[in-house]
């Protein structure tokens, strides 16, 4: 008996695993049998047929919530709920691939799965688009929107409503999709749902009646979300029988495959063989495989009109998926969607291989993490003291950071990054300079290419409009931290008793390094912060040099404004003095704004640095530690004679809540 | 057991007259290359400690009772097999070290010694060194150590100051300390070597000075300074990062350093090595045999050993530990006569390394001579005389290049591991593009 029914599983646990991607770290999902779906096994073994999915029975939906408020959470649950995956205690951000995202608690990438669920004697097809939460990854949400019609707002009962909360929600209700509030952790102990429902009803102006009040940890409530999916979010407006319509919502790169582009039918329906067509490109492909996310690539026959999933057409590139690209049937043009905005990078930073020799491992590193991630932009850069490297435009700092984590964990890879900067602009006067670069205003994103104050009629700043949610009581400390960061209040909105949403015109410069830190410090975590672009303004800029016993180092080169220029430098003096190690000699170490010196700091020589002894003749440690410190040294960064550890870099250059 | 008492009383009776015969200080002579592989120091770890010591991170261990005869057996047996193993005929030196050895019973010591005799020719003036604990060592127990054949003591004194014994963990007041220096010194005229730790939390230059001052009216021809290094796994670095206890300030201690090593060197002592000063030619032979790249055989539990194992057939100087866990290590003495855990060789490249990193501790340096006996081809000059970071170190006047050798200046010597950060590299990059010599088959 038991031999026979190990037999008849063996197809099964065979089709299952030719199903499922090579890469898969799922182990839920990777057990052959212990998942539960909906198909039976003979469906599963001949992929599933989505034809039996009408537009009616579909659904696609995103969760979008301020960060840690438990999307991810009411992910795994759903996901659960649904039979998706199997109920273990082992599912935790399952959607959250990444090891940097599981590390952080946080989403980077957009990820999505499908599930079915019956309800009241049918079977739904569910379509759930997961979005990364943090502030830089707002293109990244609204690039999910996109392919839905409807959204999950959830709301730590607990906190209530923060800047991303109400960032997200504006994202949703200009995309007219329709809000579902969900209000989370109400099995906390200070949770208070009806005051987050009356939030709510405030800022966002939903009856309080529409919020579901669950627990994602417990499970308590979810299955009302899941109705509450069905009859409150429409079916996506589609038609089967137009010829095909499709959106590029995103798209991965996998090395033996090529690029897999998920997709949004809008119309029509779409299967292997078909020859498709990149409105974008106008390149032609013929389509290798579709099929749905569960979460994990899941072939089908075909995908129909309304239903979400994933192609691979043999498409080498990301850049040939475009995200927000419309791909049609080859003969078939059809009338492209309405494409998106790229997303526009407003930090800026060099990055250089610690060795030149590492260079090629970098640049491949490099080109392949960007064929995931298309938001960084990449220019090739040199600098006399790093060698050749690249300037990378990243979202924001947390982008700049996961990107480099990821370079360091994926990849294998380490680098020199150095400060980074906005893209500031200058009106150039000097003529000479306008024919050089062929326009007038020039956009300047490495501070080593500030043109200098007599060849520029005025210098520009990029600004944002900031939006910070507190507990009241910290409102004082909040606006005094904006006002010396030079930001210009808009407004503020008490959005209950004891809650206040401030809106304020930063200089991005101002926020970009350490503003959030110091914000989250003062406030012992309680405010929230999320920002949007606000185009650009004058500002009164220049270009400070830092030195180490009199030579530039190139990587610390800072724009700044006049009126932080003596703070920016004693800043950066201070912190290379912690972080340099002592040397044979003496190291001054200097700001200057050009041959003027406004901060200085020392570091004194080594006086001792002998050790003791080696205990009972153990010289191997000894010598171990020095040979170490000895290969250590050869990557060190030379300015001059003074080696520089990466670290000082870093330590320079990476946000410190201020002093 | 009769006859080895008297074989070793023998051996004892005539290591006392050697001891009054003249000291010649030898370091940094060369000895005939030829004798080199058929010497050896020894180093005996006895484990144990009454008490764990706040900075200490060595391999001790706090036991409920130490089956001594068990571990006596198991020394004398690991002794024997090594000195077997090694093809070694004559032992120089003997240092017993842990742990805290003057808790064995003088009866242990002499056994070692009565094993090492027996296996090989132990002179009559061979150094044989016990650290001994002001507690543990009352004066009774020193001359029965001195009977055992002991002719040096090293004495774990480490501060004058009662608060700062207290810190440390150590179990003896600074009046013990003195205590035992002077009976020390009754019984073992000239062979007496203290140690004084500085850099410790809080500590200030002028009353470290000060200590140095008043040890300096005690002590006898040898003083060894040694700098507090925070280890992680002490309880002094567990209260250092939890902040109870204030870091130690580096510039006072490189400022206690300097100022205690002028002081000692206007008081007639010479700073033969880093930490280590000497009086009279009182100079440590045990301890050369580490900075001059000799060999070493080390017995007991988690002791290091530097050693060809010619007994075995074989050319190449290994670098051995042994089981670190007493009761594991015993177990495999009695098993397989030794308890080495791990033996690695070392290439000619190691080896030179080595000679660097450890003979630039001293004050003789690396002399030409003592480099050619580890690498007759390529010479000091080959490998140092054309790089320009070298040349920089001699123009700051931390390092000497010259007729007698390399060395370090009195400067140079206080940052010798920032200086190593450039020499072992040098030496790499050197040996890498020698020229391959053409007899040399290994």
């Amino acid at each position: 008996m038991w031999t026979l029914s190990g037999r008849a599983l063996a197809p099964w646990a065979a089709g299952a695993a030719r199903l499922l991607p090579p890469y898969s770290r799922l182990v839920a999902v990777l057990e052959p049998g212990a998942t539960c779906t909906p198909f039976s096994t003979a469906e599963l073994k001949e992929k599933p047929d989505m034809s039996r999915f009408p537009v009616e029975d579909i659904r696609n939906f995103s969760i979008i919530a301020h960060v840690d408020h438990g999307k991810s959470t009411l992910a795994d649950r759903l996901l659960e709920l649904t039979g998706t995956i199997d109920k273990t205690k082992k599912n935790k951000q399952v959607l959250d691939k990444l090891q940097v995202e599981r590390e952080r608690g946080i989403t980077v990438k957009a990820q999505t799965a499908t599930l079915f669920y019956n309800f009241e004697g049918k079977q739904y097809l569910l379509n759930l688009i997961d979005t990364p939460g943090h502030v830089d990854f707002s293109y990244e949400v609204s690039r999910s929107l996109s392919a839905c019609q409807g959204v999950l707002l959830v709301v730590d009962a607990n906190e209530g409503i923060q800047a991303q909360t109400v960032a997200n929600f504006f994202l949703a209700f200009e995309a007219q999709l329709s809000v579902i509030p969900v209000i989370n952790k109400i099995d906390l102990k200070n949770a208070d749902p009806e005051r987050v429902e009356k939030q709510i009803e405030k800022v966002f102006d939903i009856p309080s009646e529409e919020c579901i009040k669950i627990s994602a940890k417990l499970g308590t409530n979810v299955e009302s979300v899941l109705q509450a999916v069905i009859e409150r979010i429409p079916p996506p407006k589609v038609c089967r029988e137009n010829p095909l319509r499709a959106l590029v919502f995103d798209s991965t790169f996998d090395q033996y495959r090529g690029v897999i582009a998920n997709i949004a039918l809008l119309d029509g329906m779409v299967s292997k063989g078909d020859k498709i067509v990149s409105a974008h490109t106008k390149k032609t492909y013929e389509v290798n495989e579709v099929g749905v996310l569960n979460p994990n690539e899941q072939p089908t026959h075909k995908l129909y009109a309304g239903q979400v999933g994933f192609l691979i057409a043999g498409m080498k590139d990301v850049t040939e998926a475009q995200i927000g690209d419309t791909l049609y049937l080859h003969n078939h043009p059809v009338e492209p969607l309405p494409g998106f905005k790229s997303a526009k990078p407003m930090v800026f930073a060099g990055v250089y291989p610690i060795d030149q020799s590492e260079y090629n491992n970098l640049k491949s590193a490099i080109e392949k993490l960007t064929l995931n991630d298309s938001s960084v932009t990449v220019h090739r850069d040199s600098s006399l003291a790093l060698g050749a490297g690249w300037r990378l435009g990243f979202l924001g700092l947390l982008h700049m950071e996961v990107f480099n984590q990821r370079l360091e964990q994926e990849y294998n890879a380490s680098v020199i990054l150095t400060t980074p900067t906005v893209p500031y602009k200058a009106v150039l006067s000097s003529a000479k300079l306008i024919k050089e670069y062929k326009e007038k205003e020039i956009t300047i994103i490495n501070p080593a290419q500030f043109p200098d104050k007599s060849k520029v009629a005025e210098y520009l700043e990029p600004v944002v409009v900031g939006t910070v949610v507190t507990p009241t009581e910290y409102t004082g400390k909040i606006m005094a931290l904006c006002q010396a960061r030079r930001a210009i209040q808009k407004n503020m909105i008490f959005i209950d008793e004891n809650r206040v949403m401030l809106k304020y015109l930063f200089p991005l410069n101002e926020i970009v390094v350490d503003f959030y830190d110091s914000l989250k410090s003062l406030s012992s975590g309680y405010a929230s912060f999320d920002y949007e672009d606000a185009g650009y303004q004058t500002a009164e800029l220049i270009k400070m040099d830092i030195l180490l016993n009199g030579n530039i180092v190139e990587e610390l080169v800072t724009v700044v404004h006049r009126e932080k220029a003596y703070t920016v430098g004693k800043t950066i003096c201070e912190r290379l003095k912690d972080s340099l190690p002592r040397q044979l000699f003496e190291i001054a170490i200097q700001a200057a704004i050009g041959s003027k010196v406004i901060a200085r700091e020392t570091v004194k020589a080594y006086r001792k640095n002998v050790l003791a002894k080696c205990y009972g003749g153990d010289i191997t440690r000894k010598m171990k530690l020095l040979k170490r410190q000895a290969e250590g040294k050869k990557k060190l960064r030379k300015i001059g004679n003074i080696e520089i550890p990466k670290d000082a870099f870093i330590k320079v250059l990476k946000t410190q809540p201020n002093k | 057991m009769a006859s080895s008492r008297v074989r070793i009383g023998r051996w004892v009776a005539a290591a006392r007259a050697a001891q009054r015969r003249p000291r010649a200080d030898s370091l940094g002579q060369p000895r005939s290359p030829e004798s080199a592989s058929t010497r050896a120091a020894l180093y005996v770890h006895w484990p144990y400690c009454e008490k764990r010591c706040s900075y200490c991170n060595f391999n001790k261990y706090i036991p409920r009772g130490v089956e001594e005869g068990a571990m006596r057996n198991c020394l004398v047996t690991e002794a024997r097999t090594l000195l077997r193993l090694s093809g070694v005929q004559r032992v120089e030196s003997v240092f017993f070290g842990g742990g805290t050895p003057s808790l064995a019973s003088p009866h242990t010591v002499a056994a070692v010694l009565e094993a090492v005799a027996q296996e090989t020719l132990l002179p009559a003036d061979s150094e044989v060194t016990l650290e001994a604990n002001p507690t543990s060592a009352p004066g009774s127990r020193l001359a029965a150590f001195g009977a055992a054949g002991v002719n040096r003591l090293s004495i774990g004194l480490q501060s004058l100051d009662d608060t700062e014994l207290q810190l440390l963990g150590r179990t003896h007041s600074a009046g013990d300390g003195l205590q035992t220096l002077a009976e020390a010194r009754r019984l073992f005229p000239g062979r007496v070597s203290v140690d004084l730790m500085l850099g410790l939390p809080a500590q200030k230059v002028e009353a470290w000075l000060r200590q140095l001052q008043r040890l300096l009216y005690h002590c006898d021809d040898h003083l060894s300074l040694y700098q507090l290094t925070l280890e992680r796994g002490t309880s002094l670095f567990a209260q250092v990062q939890q902040g109870t206890l204030p870091a130690p300030d580096p510039d006072l201690a490189a400022e206690m350093y300097q100022e205690g090593r002028t002081v000692l060197r206007d008081a007639g002592f010479r700073q033969y090595e880093v930490s280590n000063f000497a009086r009279n030619g009182a100079l440590s032979t045990h301890n050369r045999t580490y900075w001059q790249c000799g060999q070493y055989l080390g017995i007991g539990p988690g002791a290091h050993g530097r050693f060809v194992s010619q007994g075995a057939g074989g050319h190449t100087r290994e670098a051995r530990i042994q089981t670190l866990e007493p009761d594991n290590w015993m177990k495999e003495v009695m098993l397989f006569g030794h308890g080495t855990r791990k033996c690695v060789p070392l290439s000619k490249l190691e080896v030179l390394e080595e000679v660097l990193a450890m003979g630039l501790r001293t004050d003789v340096g690396v002399t030409h001579q003592h480099w050619q006996q580890f690498e007759p081809q390529l010479t000091l000059w080959d490998v140092f005389g054309g790089s320009r970071e070298v040349e920089e170190l001699r123009a700051q006047g931390l390092l000497l290049l010259d007729h007698r050798g390399l060395r370090c200046s009195w400067e140079g010597l206080a940052v010798l591991d920032s200086l190593l950060m450039i020499l072992l590299p040098q030496l790499q990059e050197a040996w890498q593009h020698r020229t391959p010599s053409p007899v040399s088959g290994g």
